[in-house]
């Protein structure tokens, strides 16, 4: 792999929420470089902190949580520090901006969508008035709006679910920023669509080379999108690597699991593989491995001492003792050898 | 939408016109004996209260008054007034204290929804700080507080310590005029303070208000331009109707203050058997409540560009 330029630099993020006087470490020291023009994929069950993660990155976390350590770089700048709402706004929309998942609730019902597009227009592209309106109309163009004059006067309500995740992806790329967060973009959309909708993200993506970081737990759009995939797990991110890494080689034993609940794996009359028992309470403290309380195979050290992340390629990277050189020999499950196969099947 | 409008005032005549004959059947109700003055009764025979009762056309059987009244109505005709200024064509009566009720209602309205919504604002701004448990505080206070103890405390703190008229003169309408202006104001105030702030933390948690903020549009802007006027949709279709509806008056502080206006008035002439001042009133209120809806609902429509007013399906 070619070196690239890192974008973005999280160091040893640590997030905290405050509830009901109780402290709730939603991240925990969790890193990540993000490289200049790929596309990103993070992927955990819900609660594992994908989106408060990538959230910090604009500075969207509720008002009760907080970066309380760690140190997220971008552009020479460590953005953990900042703290006033003036400060975030060089950041927000102008360089980092983000699709939500729900496009039935993030559009203001009584607004003309394609004022709400030209807001986003008018402030970061500098354009006022009649020029950006235009801009915004070229933007409904773009994201494959069709009558875009007739559209701009329309309101949210006459939008389909799909068409109005086109203007949410509008608005977030008129502001021409360098990252996209997509937080689950298609989620809330039927099948059809949320093909219709990658490929409208993966388009832009190409046309004005942005980054993009996709929140989801669905395989097979990260599959479809990713070039690397990072994997969470109860705040911090366990595995990381380029997708085919992470499909066809994972170390981690939570990957495994994720993997071994795909439904394409599943044998017919047989009850699918889940993972069982909880994510650990965030709000008391994590001894060694998060994931050993839920792992058959776990190993004692896994419960006293957190493992450090061990290399398993230059861009691959788990953290799990069972790649120490001293830990018994395990072997990857039956999941991951059959995706492996069906791989070299395929070529 | 003309069509609308047509059917909706067709209905609106029907709903008056029921109205107005349920009060005609109830004022036939009451004990003839109110009908007459205490003088009166103690001074007239058997006799006298008969020629007078029938001269009132008091005596001949419900239905035949019904109609009768119909009749003078379809010409416009409302009546006179018998005991609240005898002799008086009731709209005379009526003309003459709605100015006075409305241009303190009115005043006290509009005074009350600024003040209302800016604190409201304020609250929301400073949600779960000193300002929001301010304002809190005060709402509490209006409603849990009978509102002649807070009238009370008004009137003595602006007379006594303000050097402000204890009581409305019509000599001196304006001066005169404020303490009532603001006793009616601060319940309404604390109202639309109330409506204001849970609307607008309702729309500030809304997923829209991420979107606009994750676009970078500053908080004030966000504010401005997506959370008051979303929050504002809601307290405008009662709009029309408050305006409207301070013709009435208020029953409490116009007594409290000697407003010679619409307050008292409806009890009264309930009181001394004034049925064509009582019957004037329903229809005059029923009327501005119907209409003051019917503005309030194309309010919404222009406002709010997901409802449409036709005449399919149900009556929005």
């Amino acid at each position: 792999m070619e070196q690239k330029e890192v974008i973005l630099s999280a160091r040893d993020v640590e997030i905290q929420f405050s509830l009901r006087g109780k402290k709730l470490n939603a991240i925990r020291k969790c890193s990540l470089d993000l490289y200049k023009g790929e596309t990103l994929a993070i992927v955990g069950e819900s609660g594992s902190g994908k989106s408060v993660f990538t959230k910090s990155f604009v500075g969207m976390l509720d008002a009760n949580g907080s970066i309380t350590g760690g140190e997220i770089m971008f552009e020479g700048k460590d953005i953990a520090k900042y703290k006033t709402e003036r400060e975030w706004l060089t950041i927000r929309g102008k360089k980092i901006a983000m699709v939500m998942q729900d496009p039935m609730t993030s559009l203001n019902p009584l607004k003309k969508i394609g004022k709400q597009i030209k807001e986003s227009i008018e402030l970061h592209q500098g354009l006022k008035g009649e020029a950006a309106k235009r801009a915004a109309i070229e933007m409904l163009e773009k994201v494959g709006i069709p009558n875009p004059e007739k559209r701009y006067n329309q309101y949210p309500h006459e939008f389909s679910g799909g068409m109005r995740q086109r203007v949410v992806i509008a608005i977030a790329v008129a502001c021409r920023p360098d990252i996209l967060i997509c937080d689950e973009p298609t989620t809330a959309l039927d099948v059809t669509i949320q093909a219709q909708i990658l490929d409208l993200i993966r388009n832009l993506q190409k046309e004005l080379q942005m980054t993009v970081i996709y929140i989801t737990h669905d395989l097979g759009v990260v599959a479809n999108v990713a070039d690397r995939v990072a994997v969470m797990y109860a705040g911090q991110i366990v595995e990381y690597g380029l997708v085919n890494e992470i499909f066809y080689d994972a170390w981690h034993p939570y990957t495994w699991a994720l993997l071994s609940a795909l439904p394409q794996l599943g044998v017919k009359g047989e009850d699918l593989p889940t993972i069982e028992g909880t994510p650990p309470n965030l709000f008391n403290e994590i001894k060694g491995d998060a994931f050993a309380p839920r792992n058959k195979k776990a190993l004692a050290i896994d419960f006293v001492k957190e493992p450090p992340f061990f290399e398993v390629s230059e861009t691959h990277k788990a953290k799990t003792w069972y790649l120490d050189p001293r830990a018994p020999k395990i072997e990857q499950p039956p999941a991951v050898r059959m995706l492996r196969e069906q791989m070299r099947e395929r070529g | 939408m003309v069509k609308y409008t047509i059917k909706r005032l067709l209905q609106s005549l029907v709903t008056v016109l029921i109205v107005v004959t349920i009060v005609f059947l109830l004022m036939r109700m009451l004990p003839i004996e109110n009908f007459f003055t205490e003088d009166q009764l103690m001074k007239y025979t058997e006799e006298q209260k008969h020629d007078a009762l029938e001269a009132a056309g008091m005596l001949d059987s419900i239905p035949e008054q019904l109609v009768r009244y119909y009749g003078q109505l379809l010409h416009g005709d409302l009546g006179e007034s018998r005991r609240i200024q005898s002799g008086q064509p009731v709209t005379a009566v009526i003309g003459q204290r709605f100015m006075v009720s409305m241009r303190i209602g009115v005043i006290s309205l509009v005074i009350s929804l600024i003040a209302g919504i800016l604190l409201g604002i304020l609250q929301t701004r400073h949600k779960d700080k000193l300002m929001d448990h301010i304002g809190t505080a005060y709402t509490i206070f209006v409603n849990a507080v009978p509102p002649l103890v807070s009238y009370s405390l008004i009137l003595v703190f602006g007379s006594l310590v303000l050097g402000f008229p204890a009581t409305y003169s019509t000599r001196n309408p304006g001066i005169s005029s404020v303490l009532p202006v603001v006793c009616l104001a601060l319940g309404s105030t604390a109202g639309y303070a109330l409506w204001t702030r849970r609307y607008m933390v309702d729309e500030i948690n809304k997923d829209y208000i991420k979107l606009a903020r994750v676009k970078g549009m500053s908080t004030k802007s966000i504010m401005v331009k997506h959370v008051l006027r979303n929050a504002f949709v809601p307290l405008a279709q009662y709009l029309p109707a408050s305006f409207l509806l301070t013709i009435g008056g208020s029953l409490l502080v116009e007594r409290f203050f000697s407003v010679p206006g619409m307050g008292p008035l409806l009890t009264d002439a309930i009181g001394k058997y004034d049925t064509n001042v009582v019957q004037a009133l329903v229809i005059l209120y029923a009327a501005l409540g119907i209409i003051g809806v019917f503005l309030g609902d194309i309010l919404m429509m222009i406002i709010d560009p997901r409802i449409t007013l036709t005449d399919k399906g149900g009556t929005r």
